[in-house]
């Protein structure tokens, strides 16, 4: 509606923001990871594969989210 | 101009406006900025898929455990009541795992963020949570998919985590090196071609990885099939809505964060709850 006429060319491929380095992110990243595995670990796997706490607790008390996550559960 | 009336003089000129708003963060401030945000947009989405797998999911749970009892393999004492397990339990493990994994992909859009042609923040954040649901969730659930209590041996549970978290690492790595593939051939091949190469590319390599590792197949022979199947996408819708939720939400705040300035919808007043306003 607005534009009638349709540009002959488009317009270079500007990007939206500066790329991000490597440097910049990967301290983030490093952070993130410890963080990511802990909680994937002990909602996905702990008192099924392996078990750093004894007893069921864990297991039992993230025993429905670890079903319907997809994780293997027992 | 308006000509001074009244009694006022008109010594005081008219203030400059402001700055439209403080300038958008930039390299680390800027990342640590988009993660903060990926996890908040994370945990909301985890409300999402919380709300989704109480409503679609517990009753196929619910079943399942059902089936468990009336064939006396059940767990013996239960620490948690059924209640506690389907409320506390499954808000725990969902919104722990919504977090983390909004983390995740906020550090993958930092990856992606300007590296995407023209798209705009709000795109790239739709595409990086489309890539993670694909990567982090259908590639390991079209080889190893969810299983409801009952279907499976708890004798080979260490075999069965092992594999489900290789194939979870697995999809990570070959979205992420197709999406590096797919940018490479852009020169080369345009865009189009380049995405449809990169994706070709990826199918093949998840297929590879099928045909390689061993299948499971651990449902009881007179398990309810119609429970299976409706708890498995029970499971999938779960997922969808997660990364549906983070994608929409997650664009939304990345865009005000890499966008503070005239954004479109500051002509309204600015609600306290970027979140919670629809533009």
């Amino acid at each position: 509606m607005a534009e009638t006429a349709v540009p002959a060319a488009l317009p270079p491929v500007r990007p939206v923001a500066a790329p991000l380095s490597v440097r910049e992110i990967l301290p983030w990243a490093a952070f993130l990871a410890v963080v990511a595995l802990v909680v994937l670990y002990f909602v996905g796997a702990e008192q099924g594969a392996t078990s750093l706490v004894s007893g069921e607790a864990v297991h039992e008390w993230v025993h429905d989210a670890r079903h319907l996550l997809g994780f293997p559960c027992h | 101009m308006k000509p001074a009336s009244g009694g006022r003089p008109p010594a005081a000129p008219v203030p400059p406006p402001p700055p439209p708003s403080r300038p958008a963060p930039a390299g680390s401030a800027l990342v640590r900025a988009l993660l903060v945000r990926g996890m908040l947009a994370g945990l909301a989405a985890g409300v999402v898929a919380l709300a989704v797998s109480y409503l679609l999911g517990e009753p196929r749970v619910e079943a399942a455990v059902a089936f468990e009892e009336s064939h006396a393999h059940g767990h013996g004492e239960e620490l948690f009541s059924r209640t506690l397990q389907s409320t506390g339990g499954l808000a725990t493990g969902v919104l722990l795992f919504g977090t983390a994994v909004g983390g995740v992909a906020a550090l993958a859009f930092c990856f992606a963020l300007g590296r995407t042609g023209r798209l705009a923040p709000r795109a790239t954040a739709a595409l990086v949570s489309l890539a993670a649901l694909a990567g982090l969730y259908l590639v390991p659930f079209l080889k190893y998919p969810a299983n409801p209590p009952s279907v499976g041996d708890p004798d080979t549970i260490g075999t069965r985590t092992a594999l489900y978290f290789l194939m979870m690492l697995l999809g990570v790595l070959l979205a992420s090196a197709a999406a590096v593939l797919g940018r490479a051939l852009v020169p080369r091949f345009g865009a189009w071609y380049a995405s449809v190469a990169a994706a070709g590319a990826l199918v093949l390599a998840v297929g590879l990885a099928y045909a390689l590792l061993p299948g499971v197949d651990e449902v009881p022979a007179d398990f309810p099939a119609t429970l299976l199947w409706r708890f498995r996408l029970a499971a999938l819708a779960v997922q969808a809505a997660l990364w549906t939720a983070f994608g929409l939400l997650f664009g939304e705040l990345a865009e005000r964060v890499l966008r503070p300035g005239p954004a479109p919808a500051a002509a309204r007043t600015p609600p306290p709850h970027p979140a919670a306003s629809v533009r």
